[in-house]
């Protein structure tokens, strides 16, 4: 009995420590900045002649409820080859940090697709390479055709199945999805 | 000595003679842990020469007493012989309390009358530790599917959350050897962290109507309890290993217990489990092993009235989720859905990559009771639970790969005193008072927006049910519970969020800090809840019971309802909570009707639960972000409808033969939308044929079939996806659910003895004979995946 009560008095006493000890502290917890994310993709053509073209899009709340917002810098010329190039960039870090080179160092595990629709005469070629000689896509070249209007869509997988014929097969996950409305001119 | 002896007899004899002796001594014998009255008890009045027994209520009569004090030895084939002492001045009554203990050793199956009814008017469900057994390497959730009325919410086959009538979640309350888990549960991959071998008994109570452990069950309650140990000098223990062709793996398990005539015991418990990946009929579900490996602990003292106990337990369990379930964005699904087969199928491995959940739960207990004269048993009861859960996702750079995306750590604390009055004949109160504290933290190392804020909450709740037997036949039970809880959380909003919900303008006064693209936010909240019920039993003859139940039951919404906001990789959907919610209400009507024979048995439970405010998490609309476009779920509240039924029933032919059925029913309907809920149970059926032969090593044999309908019932919310490698959109069809589906599982055992004091049990099964392919509506990953294939099993069990 007499244990009993020691028991009992223990626990009481054990409770009462533990609530006190956790007594609330309103310590305001660190903030995330989210590490993974994407904000913006910049696709850049430059043409042997003429100027530059700038395809952006940048979307500062990542998954938050503001959609991207899309900058293209002007018209691609018809019939025409373009040396291209793209950086995807997390902004929401200052400076904003260069995902690109992190896709560049672990190649094997990414890859850009470049896919136009078919009322845009536009085809993307010779894509830089991985490692293991598949394509990775960070550079590449793009030839216009007559003039046309329609969507260039830039894709970044994640673990993508290498080789592929394209997005069809890759499979894997989408770490960035940007759809630039294109004309040609 | 002897002289003074005598003299004193002498001296009482005469004393004694010269008092009036017709006094009378009545009572009742009692059973200590059920209250139960025990008929057919022997009472000897030492040293008078008397003797009586306790009638069919347990009551006995001693008469012609003269006033003195008088020596009562009680004799219960049962029990534990007891000498009482009682002092006569005048009529008196009495009840004498029996130690009831039970023979474990040799005898595994519990009587489940041995543990107490939860309520009195609610229809409960048992399982009992020789159901459990044939679950050792399955999940709580498994084994309650083996319930009518009970589904499962299931991301694979590893992560299992039971659903009682249509409802899962926070709405499920597990109270797990009297302490209520406390494992962040409110999202549908949070499985309880609990080990079946640990279980005595399961008790399930479809409705709110157990008080006293809460007053949220909107659902339903389920209680586990460890297995009872009797006040002997005994040892002993039980060793279980499984091995199983899917997942090729198995389990151990062990539980080792002594205990003392005086009272003290002592019991410990050890599980691992170990699978690697599954399979489904026509291939590897790559990365769903699982390694689970837990330890228990109980050391107590048990006298008559009074005892106490202390309880540890350590859960651990890694999960593997299936890798092609993890996708990024509507582009991504619409390939996984039509492709009709996993992405990603590897070959078989034991490893667990990502993404998988690591969970850790420590739950430690500390309980005593005490059992006074006129008053009753007053219970006091500290409990500490800490869970931890890391959710690793597939991380963009392999650096990462080893940092959790989810890192939640959740203490709780509880205090409960508890008073069970049981001395009235008529008239049973069992009131009490809780107080919990909680608090719960997201480490912001992920690098990942957290899912679930930083929050402490605070509970107050005070509850009282009392029955009263009207007639022999007739009881009524009415209860009341109130509950205060209090959140404190600390949130990180996107500013962008908080402006698109017009939190700015609603709720400016929780603004602690603006930061860049961020605001940190203070919410405290504060809900009263009050719950309710009403339920009568009516038992017509021996044969047949009715049971009828009210309960009201409120639920305070949860942190993830309040305050999700993001994208939730696992689901691969944006997940929006709202701070406007108020408490979720429940009424939920349910009948019973129930014949118990030794030929026929069946029992049929209608019900309708009407749920206002109730919480739903449903796809609202498509956003497009840098990743492409997701859909977005919104948790919202409705008013909601379900009615349903389960049906059991039994049919025994002869002494070998007996036939089992099943039959569950739910409709839910959002009364707001005039729609279909989304997510309801489809109506299946189960139904069994066992054999069971005494003379051939207990031999039993039990075919088992599974019929799950289609689901033709469910709100449209399918969407279409750009795909650019086409350049057109497509339907997501994430709404359609799977056809029916029709298995068969053939269950064996028998037992063989070893020795006087130990058993040996060998049981072997196979599920889904046909090695069917199908899908099921209520498992998250049906979009990616087949579920399991055909599976042999070999259990064994060693009792000594």
């Amino acid at each position: 009995m007499k244990k009993f009560k020691i028991s009992i008095l223990a626990a009481i006493a054990i409770t009462g420590l533990v609530f006190t000890g956790c007594s609330s502290d309103d310590d305001a917890p660190a903030p995330v900045n989210e590490e993974e994310v994407i904000t913006t993709v910049t696709v850049t053509l430059i043409p042997a002649t003429g100027p530059t073209v700038t395809l952006t899009s940048r979307d500062l709340d990542g998954d938050g409820p503001d959609a991207p917002v899309f900058d293209i810098s002007g018209n691609l010329a018809a019939n025409t080859s373009y040396i291209g190039s793209v950086v995807v960039l997390n902004e929401t870090e200052t400076p904003a940090e260069n995902i690109t080179l992190e896709v560049i160092e672990e190649d094997l595990e990414h890859q850009f697709f470049y896919d136009a629709s078919t009322s845009l005469n536009l085809t993307t070629n010779n894509l830089n390479q991985d490692s293991e000689g598949n394509d990775l896509g960070t550079t590449f070249t793009v030839t216009t055709g007559d003039a046309s209007t329609g969507t260039f869509t830039v894709t970044l997988l994640h673990e993508p199945t290498k080789p592929n014929t394209g997005l069809g097969d890759a499979n894997g996950e989408t770490d960035a999805e940007a759809v630039f409305n294109v004309v040609i001119q | 000595m002897r002289t003074y002896l005598c003299m004193i007899l002498l001296c009482s004899a005469m004393f004694a003679q010269s008092q009036e002796c017709s006094y009378t001594l009545t009572g009742k014998i009692i059973d200590l842990h059920d209250n139960s009255v025990l008929p057919g008890a022997t009472l000897i009045m030492i040293g008078e020469g008397k003797t009586v027994e306790s009638d069919i209520d347990g009551k006995y009569m001693f008469s012609n007493l003269c006033e003195g004090t008088y020596s009562l030895q009680v004799y219960h084939p049962n029990c534990e012989t007891q000498i009482f002492k009682v002092k006569i001045s005048s009529n008196t009554k009495r009840n004498f309390k029996l130690e009831h203990h039970l023979e474990e050793l040799n005898a595994i199956t519990l009587r489940a009358s041995v543990f107490g009814s939860k309520t009195k008017t609610n229809f409960e469900q048992k399982v009992t530790k020789k159901q459990l057994d044939r679950y050792t390497n399955a999940s709580l959730g498994d084994v309650l599917n083996t319930l009518s009325g009970v589904s499962s919410l299931n991301t694979g086959n590893a992560v299992v959350k039971p659903i009682i009538n249509g409802v899962h979640s926070s709405r499920v309350v597990i109270m797990n050897n009297g302490v209520r888990m406390e494992d962040q549960e409110w999202g549908a991959e949070h499985a309880p962290s609990i080990d079946v071998n640990t279980i005595g008994n399961i008790t399930l109570i479809k409705g709110a109507g157990a008080l006293k452990y809460s007053g949220d069950a909107v659902g339903g309650m389920i209680v586990t309890e460890a297995a009872k140990i009797p006040v002997k000098d005994t040892i002993y223990g039980r060793t279980h290993v499984t091995g199983a062709s899917n997942g090729r793996g198995g389990s151990i398990s062990s539980t080792l217990t002594k205990s003392y005539k005086n009272g003290w015991y002592g019991s410990v418990q050890g599980s691992l489990k170990r699978f690697g990946d599954y399979e489904a009929p026509d291939y590897v579900l790559s990365n769903t092993g699982n390694f689970e490996r837990s330890i228990a602990a109980t050391i107590g003292f048990n006298r008559f009235d009074y005892g106490v106990e202390a309880y540890y337990s350590f859960f651990k369990n890694e999960i593997g989720i299936l890798r092609a379930s993890h996708i990024g964005g509507a582009s991504d699904q619409v390939r996984s859905i039509n492709s009709g087969i996993p992405l990603i199928i590897r070959d078989f491995t034991y490893d667990i990559e990502s993404p998988r959940q690591d969970v850790t739960h420590h739950l430690f207990k500390i309980r005593g009771f005490k059992n006074v004269k006129n008053l009753g048993k007053i219970t006091l009861q500290y409990d500490f639970q800490q869970n931890e859960r890391l959710e690793f996702d597939v991380r963009r750079s392999s650096d990462d790969d080893d940092r959790a995306s989810l890192d939640l750590a959740l203490n709780s604390q509880t205090i409960r005193l508890d008073l069970d009055t049981d001395n009235t004949d008529l008239f049973n109160l069992k009131t009490g008072i809780m107080a919990q504290y909680q608090k719960n933290v997201a480490d912001p190392s992920t690098g990942v927006r957290r899912l679930i804020p930083d929050y402490e909450r605070f509970n107050l709740g005070i509850y009282g049910v009392a029955d009263v037997s009207i007639t022999d036949n007739f009881l009524v039970e009415v209860g009341a519970r109130f509950d205060y809880f209090n959140i404190d959380a600390q949130k990180f909003y996107r500013s962008s969020f908080w402006e698109d919900r017009n939190y700015d303008i609603l709720f400016p006064e929780i603004v602690v800090e603006e930061l860049s693209n961020q605001v940190l936010t203070n919410p405290q909240l504060d809900f009263s809840n009050v719950s309710a019920t009403l339920g009568t039993r009516y038992k017509f003859n021996d044969d047949y019971t009715i049971y009828a139940n009210y309960s009201l039951a409120s639920r305070a919404p949860n942190p993830s309802e309040l305050f999700s906001e993001g994208l939730h990789h696992s689901a691969s959907r944006i997940e929006l909570g709202d701070l406007r919610f108020d408490s979720e209400i429940a009424h939920k009507m349910s009948i019973t009707l129930q014949k118990q024979g030794k030929m026929f048995g069946f029992s049929v439970n209608p019900y309708i639960n009407f749920i206002n405010n109730f919480m739903i998490i449903e796809p609202t609309e498509i956003r497009q972000t840098i990743r492409g476009n997701f859909q977005v779920w919104e948790y919202r509240q409705t008013n909601a409808t379900l009615l349903g039924v389960d049906i059991d029933a039994s049919l025994t032919f002869n002494e070998n033969w007996n036939f089992y059925h099943q039959f569950s029913l739910v409709k839910g309907h959002d009364e707001t939308l005039d729609l279909p809920l989304i997510d309801m149970p489809p109506v299946n059926t189960m139904n069994g044929l066992v054999y069971q032969n005494k003379e051939i090593n207990n031999l039993r044999v039990e075919l088992q079939s599974e019929f799950t309908f289609r689901q033709n019932e469910f709100p449209n919310n399918n969407f279409e996806a750009f795909i650019a490698e086409t350049d057109s959109f497509e339907l997501v069809d994430v709404s359609t659910p799977p056809d029916a589906y029709h298995l068969l599982h053939l269950h064996t055992n028998a037992d063989f003895s070893l020795s006087k004091n130990s058993m040996l049990n060998i049981g072997v099964s196979v599920t889904n004979i046909f090695d069917t392919n199908y899908r099921n509506y209520l498992n998250r990953l049906r979009y990616y995946a087949d579920d399991l294939g055909r599976n042999f099993s070999i259990n064994l069990k060693i009792t000594y």
